[in-house]
């Protein structure tokens, strides 16, 4: 072992593996980066497939194209996205292409030859395209090269088009895995030219998704699927109250238990290995455990809210933006307007709960297998759990079900999987966790308060907007490295300190509240400013007595991109002809994950009930891989945007969650679903996300709607809290 | 020891008769399609074909099931895919996936009673749970299944 091998596993922990890295579009990318400089990088593997052209491309001599990719898949659709853009640049025939993820392993081997493993913030696509692009045309001009060679021709006369190498003098042809041995010999070019994206043919079109089919037949392809020879399951605890640990735990009746084998203490939890996850599962329910709960056993709901609101009056809090006077704006103002805006802790309940399986081998090596956004930082973190260098360790990274944020950071269920398993070596041990511990043991989209403050002028336009947020900080939870210095948190101010509307004086002033619940990123982190910030705007177009699209519009450039989504989305909607009878429309429109989004909601409200019948969302990513993905993600996002409007939240009691499962946080069903119709409005010239971007306007037209059925402003969430009964009229 | 006839095979398992049947799907006779969710008969993801009806994996005991027939989604297709399956695959309906193989299920008992589903009837029966949204496609999904008409009976 060399000296930078040991060293680094002396001194790995999870925070050195961070990174700041900025994307071509200037956008933070949040990633983990394993500590490999490159004079420290080890050996390439001894001789890679004599068919892998370069690092993303295998071909097989029966034309079989195997794409790797980096990012994960949790049905957002990147694996098949990137695998378009690295085909169309290679010019193969997309029949044959299949797709599979990179070794974190190889990875770390090959020196990060993948770039980044992590897949939150809508980044998959965007901030990988430029370089699994160019890694299709250079295999592209290799496969060319290797067919000049073999005519003796040059390449100028050879055209690679569907797979095949055409000599055009002669019409001679040769199959890509004819060539592919010989073109992984070539040099790759030292710069390729893109494909300008309206000359695509594979990207930009509505291809079906790779990984589908399998999907349909219930093929085991989820972390939770995992089957290994001799495998045992086991269930955990952690304790009720977030940041105790354990102090003892009465095993005797659990292990006397059918098919139990070992209870596994650790400082923060205990756990029950047994031959089937039910036995687990039983056995544990049957432990006596003694928790040490610290000093948070006593927090609930009031004591948040009462952090949040000393937050909000304390002095001296961090500007995240402060443009013009707002101080002596509101003194001049013809009228001022103020809101006070609230929601709730969220859990991402993603239906496959957290899992990982690990496997101590006899070779001394470990085996991970895991549903993971973020293959890299959960091989970091195996490494951490495990005390073995990174070399020693392969994570397969596995289909998710579901991540939504929760699977990006932090990777706590790997460590414990590892853990676990470490206490039984030379036997694969797959954790899972019950839905109970899932949504009692999150990483929850932060509660917040948030105070607006407006400054009108004469003709009822927005001179002056102060707002203030009190919001647990999910950087300073997980990611401290890319607060900003003053402790400012982009999360917790997206669509506030870069309020796209024209207003000459701006105050946003943020404090970070933390607390004991444990934040993390819940799909597109500070969507609830999208609902703050959305019908606050809808709150001063009623207050003017101006439509709230024309108002919005007053204050947006001709060429903002706010604006351009805006009016696509407001005119599909028929924003300017009546809605249907008994229905009532609202709007939003916000940015963020490098895309712009808008909504336009048709809500009824009967009796105090409120049907979504329609919601028209539109988005502008600049450059669309596959349409229909993209569609699908857009009603994805309505209805995860609708559930925490109807009826979710996370309460906190005596320092614990109260729900449980989802009889308590309930989930939108079929009969919810509106009609959703989705606007793709790409105006090029950059690259958006798409996992989460419509999410953002989905609660404030929904809300917004809401108030022009009903007359009720909703100023916190969720639903369930207010009464829509009319009151104005009998 | 109990026998269990499942996908149309009479299979003897070692479970004691509390155990519920996703347990013994999955982790005794490796049927891993069947998903576990909530545990709670809530979500759906562990939906299966008892006799013909759709059922909740989790809160069905290996004990209540002698003589019934267990099908599930590895025991759909008789053939290949079953229509349901290639509908799901033509409307691109899932996204993670995670819940499907339980949502094909639940719409395979229904289809089975009633071919032609309203909307209203859809709303009722389907009950499953799909955190990702794939409700719009499911719904369509149906509707093209029940225009298309015929197909076997589960």
């Amino acid at each position: 072992m060399t000296t930078a091998q040991t060293t680094m596993k002396r001194t790995m922990k999870r925070r050195d593996f961070l990174k700041a890295s900025a994307t071509a579009a200037g956008a933070l990318a949040l990633e983990f980066c394993f500590p490999v400089p490159a004079a420290a990088a080890r050996a390439l593997p001894a001789s890679p497939a004599t068919t892998e052209v370069n690092a993303w491309i295998v071909i097989h001599p029966d034309d079989r194209v195997v794409i790797r990719t980096a990012r994960s898949e949790m049905g957002q659709g990147t694996l098949t996205a990137l695998a378009q853009l690295v085909a169309e640049e290679l010019d193969c025939d997309w029949a044959k292409v299949s797709a599979e993820f990179a070794s974190p392993n190889e990875h770390f081997r090959r020196n990060r030859i993948w770039g980044s493993m992590s897949t939150g913030g809508s980044q998959g696509v965007r901030s990988s395209q430029d370089y699994v692009r160019k890694a299709g045309a250079s295999a592209r001009a290799m496969l060319v090269g290797a067919a000049a060679q073999r005519w003796q021709a040059p390449t100028t006369e050879c055209l690679a088009e569907k797979g095949l190498v055409t000599h055009l003098p002669t019409g001679r042809t040769l199959r890509y895995g004819e060539l592919a041995a010989a073109a992984a010999k070539i040099a790759p070019p030292k710069d390729v030219t893109l494909r300008d994206p309206k000359d695509w043919k594979i990207a930009g079109k509505s291809v079906r998704r790779l990984d589908i089919p399998d999907k349909v037949r219930g093929k085991p392809v989820f972390g939770v699927d995992v089957a290994l020879p001799g495998m045992l399951h086991a269930s955990i605890a952690q304790c009720p109250v977030f940041g105790g640990k354990l102090r003892k735990v009465d095993a005797k009746d659990a292990l006397a238990m059918r098919g139990v084998k070992k209870v596994v203490r650790e400082a923060e939890f205990v756990a029950v290995v047994a031959d089937s996850w039910w036995r687990a599962d039983q056995a544990l329910q049957k432990l006596d455990v003694d928790w040490d709960e610290g000093d948070n056993g006593g927090i609930g709901n009031a004591q948040i809210a009462a952090m949040l609101r000393e937050g909000l009056d304390a002095a001296g809090l961090p500007k995240a933006r402060d443009i013009g006077n707002v101080d002596s704006a509101f003194a001049e103002a013809a009228r001022i307007v103020e809101a006070e805006y609230a929601s709730p802790y969220l859990s991402h309940a993603t239906l496959e709960p957290m899992t990982c399986t690990a496997w101590f081998k006899r070779d001394g090596t470990l085996e991970v297998w895991t549903s993971t956004q973020d293959g890299e930082a959960a091989m970091a973190a195996a490494a951490e759990a495990s005390g073995l260098p990174l070399e020693k360790i392969e994570v397969h990274k596995m289909m998710l079900g579901g991540g939504f944020g929760r699977r990006g950071f932090p990777q706590d269920f790997v460590g414990q999987g590892v853990k676990i398993a470490k206490a039984i070596p030379g036997v694969p041990v797959k954790l899972m966790w019950s839905r109970e511990e899932d949504m009692r043991h999150g990483y929850y989209r932060p509660a917040s308060i948030v105070r607006m403050k407006a400054g009108i002028d004469k003709q009822g336009r927005l001179a002056a907007l102060r707002t203030t947020v009190a919001c647990p900080s999910i950087l300073k939870a997980l990611l401290p490295k890319y607060l900003r210095e003053d402790g400012v948190d982009f999360t917790a101010v997206l669509g506030l300190a870069d309020l796209p509307y024209t207003v000459a004086h701006q105050r946003v002033e943020y404090a970070a509240r933390n607390g004991h619940v444990p934040v993390g990123f819940w799909r597109a982190p500070g969507q609830q400013n999208g609902f703050y910030r959305e019908c606050f705007l809808d709150e001063l177009a009623h207050a003017a007595g101006q439509d709230p699209l024309a108002y919005r519009l007053a204050m947006l450039p001709l060429d903002d991109k706010n604006r351009l989504i805006l009016e696509a989305t407001a005119k599909a909607a028929g924003w300017h002809s009546p809605p249907p009878p008994g229905q009532h429309r609202g709007l939003a429109v916000m940015a963020g994950f490098g895309s712009y989004a808008a909504a336009v909601a048709e809500v009824s409200v009967s009796a105090g009930q409120l049907k979504v019948h329609r919601i028209v969302v539109g988005v502008d990513s600049g450059y669309v891989v596959n349409p229909d993905t993209c569609r699908a993600q857009a009603e994805g996002n309505v209805v995860y945007g609708l559930g925490p409007v109807l009826y979710q939240e996370i309460n906190i009691r005596n320092g614990r969650v109260v729900e449980a499962n989802f009889k308590h946080f309930r989930l939108p069903g079929i009969a919810e679903m509106p009609k959703v119709e989705t606007v793709l409005a790409p105006t090029g010239g950059f690259w958006g996300g798409h996992g989460e971007p419509a999410i953002l306007p989905v609660a404030p037209a929904v809300c917004n709607a809401i108030f022009a059925a009903t007359g009720k402003r909703i100023r916190s969430l969720p639903l369930t809290h207010h009464d829509l009964r009319r009151t104005d009229s009998t | 020891m109990m026998n269990l006839n499942v996908n149309g095979k009479v299979q003897a398992v070692a479970v004691e008769p509390e155990m519920p049947l996703l347990w013994v799907l999955r982790d005794h006779l490796g049927l891993l399609g069947t998903k576990y969710g909530c545990g709670i008969s809530a979500c759906g993801s562990c939906t299966v074909l008892i006799d013909g009806e759709a059922a909740r994996a989790c809160a069905v005991r290996a004990g209540e099931l002698a003589g019934r027939k267990i099908v599930t989604i590895e025991g759909l297709a008789t053939n290949g895919l079953h229509r349901i399956q290639q509908a799901w695959i033509d409307h691109e309906v899932p996204q993670c996936g995670y819940c499907q193989t339980g949502l094909i299920m639940s719409v395979a008992a229904l289809l089975a009673k009633n071919p032609q589903p309203t909307d209203a009837d859809i709303d009722r029966s389907i009950t499953n749970l799909c955190r990702c949204g794939t409700y719009a496609r499911v719904r369509a999904a149906i509707h093209a299944l029940a225009k298309a008409g015929g197909g076997e009976r589960p």
